[in-house]
C-alpha cells in the first residue's frame, strides 16, 4: 500500500502544480494585450490622465506578480472583483449560474453514462453483426455533428412540432425540482446525445482489446461461462480504461455546456462566458475559464487517482 | 479424487481423423490443416513437434473442440473419450474443457488474469464445474503446489501472477490444468519462453506430476531434444501435414523422413575451435567495463579480448547483461568505467564522437530482423545506403556492390533488389541485415542472438553463411547468445555471464571441459540432448552432486 | 497500381464511398462557388427571412441575402480557412513530435510538459479566453485554433514515432552515423504516414467543428463573411416557427465531418489490414 499511497499523493501534488500553472496562464495571458486593460476599455480617445484614473482603480499600477496573488486569493475566499460591463460583483454574477450549469451536467451525467456503457458492453459482445455496424455507424456521425445541429434538431421536433419539452430553459432557483428537470431537457438531452457517442466508442473499443487478452482464452479454455468471463475476468481488468472513459467524457461535457447553453438560452456559467467574451469583460471571463478549467483539471485528476487505484499490479506491489 | 477417469491405461482417449483447420486472411479461407490423425491413448504423452507454420498449437486447441479467432474448424471427426466434439453443443464442450481436458499456454504471465490472486484461478476450474469444492480446492492446491515444487506451497497461491517469478508461474499453470484431473492435458510450448536453466525444474515437474496422475497429454513444442524427454511418441509436422510418426526412441534412433533427421542433426553442426594467434594484438579489446542504466548498475567489471579472424561467444541467460556489454561496445551506452579498445586505439565512449572510419569497422546484426530493416524501405537503397554513406559508391558501382553482396548471401540479385523486407521470409530478413552490415566492409561484427528468432533449419544456414563470410572476409564476430549449441558450432573462445559479470571465459575446449564454474556447469549442463534419458541422467547426477554439497539450480527456483 | 486502387474502391463499404462522393462534391462547390452561386455572397437581394421559391432556393436570410448563394460561399470560406488552420496545425504539431522522439531526453520533456499544460485547459475555454484578449480577426483565429490543436498532433506525432524510434533498424541508422534529417525522412516518417493521414482528416473535422462552434457563438468568422456556423447564429429563431432553414447550413458542417470520418474509418481499417 505503500508505493501506491506514494503514486496518488504524487498524482494530487501534480494536479494542485498543474492548477496553479494553469491560473498563473489565464491570469497572465491577459498581460499579453497589446497596451493594458485601462487602455483597452477606455479606447483610444482618452487622456492619459483618465487612463491612469482608472488603471489605478483597477489596482493595475501594481506590479503583476502582487496582482496575481491578490487575484487568486480573492477567488480563493470568493470575492472575484467586479465586471467591468455593469459593475456587479462577479462571485453573485457566477453563484446561481454555476450550480444551474452543475446541475444539467449532472443531469446529463445520469442518462449518457448508464447507457453508454451498457449499449458499449453490448457493441462489444456482439462484434461484427448488425447491431454493432448500426451502432458504429451512428456513433461516428453523431460525434462528427456539430452540438448546435443536435440542439436545434432537438428543439424541431420535440419543442416546436410536437410541444413536448420547452424550446428555452428559463429555470430559476424558485421552481421545484422536478419543474427544472423538465426544463432543462432538451439541453440535458443534446448533451446526452454527443456524449454517448464517444462514450460508446471507447467502451467498445476498451471491452475488445480486453477480449483478446491470452487470460480470456484460457478461462475459455478452462470451460468458464461466457457470463462469468464477462464478468469475473474481463470486467476488474475493464475498470481502469472505463473509468478514464467516464471521466474524460464528463469533462468534455463540461465544455460542450457552453454551446449547448447558448442555444437554449439557460441561464448556466457557459452563457456568461459567452456574452462576457462578446463583450470583453476580462475579469469575467478569467474568472470563468478558471472554473471551467479547474473543473476539467480535477476530474483529469480524478481520473488518474482512479486508474492507479484499481491496477491489481500497484494495489499488490511485489 | 478423479471423477471420471474410469477407463484401463492404453484405452483410446482421443482420437482425430483428417483434421482440417482453415485460417482466414482478408475475406478468404485458406487450409491450414490438411487433413492430420492424431490418435491418444489413455496416460500417454504424445509430442507434436515442427516448426512455425506447421500447424502444431492449432492441432493442439482443435483436441479441446477450440479454434482460435480467424480460425475454423473445417473438417474431420474429433472423438473424445467417445464424444464427438465437432458436432457438440457449446455446452458440452464448455462442460469438457477445464474439467477433463486442459490447456497449459506458453506464456504464463500472460496467461494468468492479473486482476486475481492465482489461488483464486486455480479453484476456479473445480468450483464452477462442480467438481471440488471451494475448501478442497484450496488444500488439493497445495499439495500439488508442493508436488511440482513451487517454494512456499501454503502462500504461494495467496500471490498474484506479478508477484510470481516466470519459471515459477509456469509450473503453477501446470498445477492450475491439473485442478480438475483431467484425463488430458494440451502443454502448448511451456517452457519457450524460459531461460534454459529454468526449463529443466519446469520440464522435470511436468514430468512427474502428468506420470504420477497417469494424464495423457500431448507436449508441443519446437524444440525435438524437450519433446525427446517427455513423449511416449512423437509427431513430426510440417505445414499442416504430418511428416513422420513414431515411437520416441525408435524415431530418434532411426528417423523414417529426411526432414525428421535435418531437425535431428540441426544441433550437430560443429567447427573446430581455431587456437588464438600467436603474439597477434586483439583487434577489441573490453576493459575493466562497469555500465549502469540510469542509476542501476548492470555490468561490473566486464573485460574479454576479441581476435582477428576469431569468433567470441558471449554466453548467459537473460539479465546478464550480455546485450548491454554490446551496447557499451557499439557507444550506444556509454561506460561509467572502463574503456573500449578497438585496435590499439581508445574509442570515444559515445558513437556520436566517434568517426565514421571506427563506425564503419564495427557492424552490427540483430536478432529480430523484422525489426532491424525498415518496412518501407527498398531492398537496394537497404544495403546500398552503408555502401553509398562510408564508401561513398554511386550510380553504376553502387548497384554492383549492391547485386554482388545479395550474391555473396545467397539471394538472387534480379529477383530480390527491388522489393521490401515485408515480402521476405525470416531468413531472408536475416540474410539482408548480413549483408547490410558487410557492406560497410567493417571488421568487426557484432551478432546478438541473430539466429534465435528463426526456425532451427534457417538457424543453422544462417550460421554456416556467417562462418563461410568470416573464412572469406576475415571478419570477427562477437556472438551473443543464451543457446550452447550455437556456442558449440561456431565460437573459438567463450566468455560467461551472469549477472552483469563475466563468470568464466577461455578457448571453446576448455570451457566445454569440466572442472568448470558452477554457473558454467549449471548452464552447460542444462541444455537439453536428444537422448531420451538426458533428463533422467542429469536430474540424477543433480541429486547426487546436492548430496555432496554442491547445489546445482536456476536461481528463480 | 491504379489496379489495386480500382480494386480498393470496389471493395470500399458504402458509408466510404458515400464519404468519398460528399467530399468531391464539396470540393466542386468551393471551387466554382463564383459560377455556381445565384447571387454574390453578401448582396441583399430582397427583405428578410424570403420564403423558400423559384427565385430564391432556399430564401433570404435575416438582412435579406440569398441563403442559397451564401450557402455555396460559405462552403468556400468555412471549410477553406478549416483546411488552412488544419495544415498549419498539422506542419506545427508534427514538427515538434518528430522532433521530441527522435531526440528524446530534454527536448522531448520540455516540448511534452508544455503540451501537456496547455491541454490541461480545455480548448474551446483556452480560445474563448485568447479571442477575448486578441480580438475576433481570422489571423487571430486561425493562429489560435492551429496551436490549441497542435498539442493533439504533437501527441499523436510523438507517439507513433516512439513506435518506430525504439525499432532496431532506427539503431542501425544511427549506428551508422546518420544525421536527424535522415532518420526523420527516410526512416520514420515513411512508417507513420497512415496514422498520420488518418489524424489529418480527423484533425480536419475538429477544426472544422470547432470554427464552426466559435463562429454559431459570434466569435469566429466575422461579418458579413458567408459563414455556415454564423448562418445557423443569425437565422436561428426561424426554428421556433418550424421552418428548418437554419438546419440546412448545420446540416452542410454535419454532412462533410460525418463524410470525412466515414473516409478516416475506411482508411485505418485498410491501413491495419494490411499490415497483418
Amino acid at each position: 500500500m505503500h508505493a501506491i499511497l506514494k503514486m496518488v499523493i504524487q498524482r494530487l501534488a501534480l494536479g494542485v502544480l498543474t492548477l496553479f500553472v494553469v491560473s498563473l496562464l489565464i491570469f497572465f495571458a491577459v498581460e499579453a494585450l497589446p497596451g493594458d486593460l485601462a487602455e483597452e476599455i477606455l479606447g483610444q480617445a482618452a487622456t492619459p490622465d483618465t487612463v491612469a484614473a482608472f488603471r489605478r482603480e483597477l489596482g493595475l499600477d501594481l506590479p503583476p506578480h502582487v496582482r496575481y496573488f491578490e487575484w487568486l486569493g480573492g477567488i480563493l475566499t470568493g470575492d472575484m472583483g467586479k465586471s467591468l460591463a455593469n459593475q456587479r460583483e462577479i462571485s453573485e454574477l457566477i453563484g446561481v449560474r454555476l450550480w444551474n450549469t452543475l446541475f444539467l451536467a449532472v443531469i446529463a451525467a445520469a442518462i449518457s453514462v448508464p447507457l453508454a456503457l451498457f449499449l458499449g458492453v453490448l457493441a462489444a459482445l456482439y462484434r461484427n453483426t448488425l447491431y454493432d455496424r448500426f451502432v458504429n455507424v451512428f456513433t461516428l456521425s453523431s460525434i462528427s455533428t456539430p452540438e448546435f445541429f443536435v440542439a436545434y434538431i432537438l428543439i424541431l421536433f420535440m419543442a416546436v412540432n410536437w410541444g413536448w419539452f420547452p424550446s428555452i430553459s428559463n429555470i430559476s432557483p424558485g421552481l421545484g425540482f422536478w419543474e427544472q428537470v423538465y426544463r432543462s431537457m432538451l439541453p440535458a438531452l443534446t448533451l446526452t446525445l454527443v456524449v454517448v457517442a464517444h462514450m460508446m466508442r471507447m467502451t467498445r473499443a476498451a471491452i475488445i482489446n480486453l477480449l483478446a487478452s491470452p487470460y480470456i482464452e484460457m478461462a475459455t479454455l478452462k470451460g468458464i461461462k461466457r457470463s462469468r468471463i464477462i464478468m469475473h475476468h474481463a470486467l476488474p481488468n475493464a475498470l481502469a480504461p472505463i473509468i478514464n472513459v467516464v471521466v474524460l467524457n464528463l469533462a468534455y461535457l463540461i465544455v460542450g455546456v457552453v454551446i449547448v447553453e447558448v442555444v437554449f438560452v439557460y441561464p448556466g456559467l457557459g452563457q456568461l462566458l459567452v456574452d462576457s467574451v462578446s463583450k470583453r469583460d476580462l475579469p469575467v471571463v478569467q474568472a470563468c475559464s478558471l472554473i471551467f478549467a479547474m473543473t476539467y483539471v480535477l476530474l483529469n485528476l480524478l481520473a488518474d487517482v482512479l486508474s492507479i487505484l484499481s491496477n491489481p499490479r500497484l494495489l499488490h506491489p511485489r | 479424487m478423479s471423477t471420471t477417469s474410469t477407463g484401463e491405461k492404453g484405452d483410446i482417449l482421443l482420437q482425430m481423423i483428417g483434421l482440417k483447420i482453415e485460417g482466414r486472411v482478408d475475406e478468404t479461407w485458406n487450409e491450414i490443416v490438411h487433413g492430420v490423425d492424431v490418435t491418444l491413448r489413455r496416460g500417454e504423452v504424445l509430442g507434436l513437434i515442427g516448426e512455425s507454420g506447421a500447424g502444431k498449437s492449432t492441432i493442439g486447441l482443435a483436441a479441446m473442440g477450440y479454434a482460435r479467432d480467424g480460425c475454423r474448424i473445417s473438417g474431420g471427426e474429433i472423438q473424445f473419450d467417445g464424444v464427438e466434439l465437432t458436432g457438440a453443443s457449446t455446452e458440452a464442450r464448455r462442460a469438457l474443457r477445464g474439467n477433463r481436458i486442459a490447456y497449459v499456454a506458453q506464456s504464463a504471465a500472460a496467461s494468468f488474469n492479473p486482476a486475481h490472486r492465482l489461488i483464486d484461478q486455480y479453484c476456479e476450474a473445480p468450483v464452477q464445474h462442480g467438481v471440488l469444492s471451494r475448501s478442497n480446492a484450496e488444500g488439493d492446491a497445495m499439495d500439488l503446489f508442493e508436488r511440482l515444487r513451487l517454494p512456499n506451497p501454503d502462500t504461494i497461491g495467496f500471490r498474484y501472477p506479478h508477484q510470481v517469478s516466470g519459471g515459477q508461474l509456469q509450473r503453477a499453470m501446470t498445477a492450475m490444468a491439473m485442478s480438475c484431473r483431467p484425463d488430458l492435458i494440451i502443454f502448448d510450448e511451456p517452457t519457450t519462453a524460459l531461460d534454459v536453466t529454468t526449463q529443466i525444474e519446469v520440464l522435470a515437474a511436468i514430468r512427474d506430476v502428468v506420470d504420477q496422475f497417469n494424464t495423457a497429454a500431448i507436449y508441443i513444442t519446437h524444440d525435438l531434444a524437450v519433446v525427446a524427454q517427455m513423449a511416449d511418441r512423437i509427431m513430426v509436422l510440417r505445414y499442416g501435414n504430418l511428416v513422420e510418426e513414431g515411437d520416441t526412441r525408435s524415431m530418434l534412433a532411426e528417423p523414417q523422413q529426411q526432414y525428421t533427421s535435418d531437425l535431428l542433426s540441426v544441433r550437430s553442426y560443429r567447427r573446430d575451435e581455431r587456437p588464438r594467434p600467436e603474439g597477434e594484438a586483439p583487434i577489441l579489446q573490453v576493459k575493466k567495463v562497469d555500465a549502469a542504466y540510469g542509476k542501476v548498475p548492470v555490468l561490473f567489471d566486464v573485460s574479454f579480448d576479441i581476435h582477428k579472424r576469431r569468433t567470441v561467444a558471449v554466453v548467459g541467460e537473460s539479465g546478464s547483461g550480455k546485450s548491454t556489454t554490446a551496447r557499451v561496445i557499439t557507444g550506444l551506452l556509454p561506460p561509467s568505467v572502463g574503456e573500449i579498445v578497438y585496435d590499439g586505439k581508445v574509442l570515444p565512449p559515445s558513437f556520436k564522437q566517434r568517426s565514421k572510419e571506427q563506425l564503419r569497422k564495427l557492424q552490427m546484426i540483430y536478432q529480430m530482423p523484422d525489426t532491424a530493416l525498415n518496412p518501407k524501405a527498398r531492398l537496394r537503397d537497404v544495403i546500398g545506403r552503408p555502401a553509398s554513406f562510408y564508401l561513398g559508391l554511386t550510380g553504376k558501382q553502387l548497384e554492383e556492390k549492391v547485386r554482388e553482396l545479395l550474391r555473396l548471401v545467397e539471394l538472387e540479385p534480379d529477383d530480390y533488389i527491388n522489393r521490401r523486407s515485408t515480402e521476405l521470409s525470416g531468413g531472408q530478413k536475416q540474410r539482408i541485415c548480413i549483408a547490410r552490415a558487410l557492406a560497410a566492409e567493417p571488421e568487426v561484427i557484432i551478432c546478438d542472438e541473430v539466429t534465435s528468432a528463426l526456425d532451427q533449419l534457417v538457424a543453422e544456414e544462417i550460421l554456416k553463411l556467417l562462418q563461410r563470410m568470416q573464412d572469406e572476409l576475415d571478419l570477427s564476430y562477437m556472438f551473443i547468445t543464451h543457446d550452447l549449441a550455437t556456442v558449440r558450432a561456431i565460437a573459438d573462445e567463450v566468455v560467461v555471464m551472469q549477472h552483469g559479470k563475466v563468470v568464466e571465459s577461455g578457448p571453446k575446449g576448455e570451457m566445454f571441459t569440466p572442472p568448470h564454474h558452477d554457473y558454467t556447469d549449471l548452464l552447460l549442463s542444462s541444455v537439453p540432448e536428444m537422448d531420451p534419458d538426458w533428463l533422467d541422467n542429469l536430474l540424477e547426477d543433480r541429486a547426487r552432486l546436492a548430496s555432496e554439497g554442491r547445489v546445482l539450480k536456476a536461481a528463480d527456483n | 497500381m491504379t489496379a489495386n486502387a480500382m480494386k480498393l474502391f470496389r471493395t470500399a463499404p458504402p458509408t466510404a464511398l458515400f464519404g468519398l462522393i460528399v467530399i468531391l462534391l464539396y470540393i466542386l462547390v468551393a471551387s466554382f462557388a463564383t459560377v455556381i452561386a445565384p447571387y454574390g455572397e453578401t448582396e441583399i437581394v430582397a427583405s428578410e427571412y424570403e420564403p423558400w421559391s423559384e427565385e430564391y432556393v432556399l430564401g433570404t436570410d435575416n438582412l435579406g441575402r440569398d441563403m442559397l448563394s451564401r450557402m455555396i460561399y460559405g462552403a468556400r470560406n468555412t471549410v477553406g480557412i478549416a483546411l488552412i488552420t488544419t495544415i498549419i496545425t498539422f506542419v506545427v504539431g508534427g514538427f515538434f513530435g518528430l522532433i521530441a522522439a527522435t531526440l528524446g531526453g530534454w527536448v522531448d520533456m520540455l516540448l511534452s510538459r508544455i503540451v501537456d499544460v496547455m491541454m490541461s485547459i480545455p480548448s474551446l475555454i483556452s480560445a474563448l479566453l485568447l479571442l477575448t484578449i486578441f480580438g475576433t480577426s481570422i489571423p487571430v483565429l486561425v493562429t489560435i485554433i492551429a496551436l490549441l490543436e497542435a498539442t493533439r498532433v504533437f501527441r499523436l506525432a510523438r507517439a507513433t514515432s516512439m513506435n518506430v524510434v525504439v525499432l532496431d533498424f532506427v539503431e542501425v541508422a544511427r549506428l551508422r552515423g546518420e544525421g536527424l534529417i535522415y532518420i526523420i525522412s527516410k526512416e520514420i516518417l515513411p512508417n507513420i504516414t497512415a496514422p498520420l493521414a488518418a489524424e489529418f482528416g480527423l484533425r480536419f473535422c475538429f477544426v472544422f467543428l470547432f470554427i464552426s462552434a466559435l463562429s454559431f457563438l459570434g466569435l469566429g468568422l466575422q461579418p458579413p463573411t458567408a459563414d455556415w456556423g454564423s448562418m445557423v447564429r443569425d437565422n436561428a429563431t426561424l426554428i421556433t416557427f418550424g421552418d428548418i432553414t437554419p438546419l440546412i447550413p448545420a446540416a452542410a458542417i454535419a454532412l462533410l465531418t460525418v463524410a470525412v470520418n466515414f473516409v478516416v474509418d475506411w482508411f485505418l481499417h485498410v491501413s491495419s489490414g494490411l499490415k497483418e
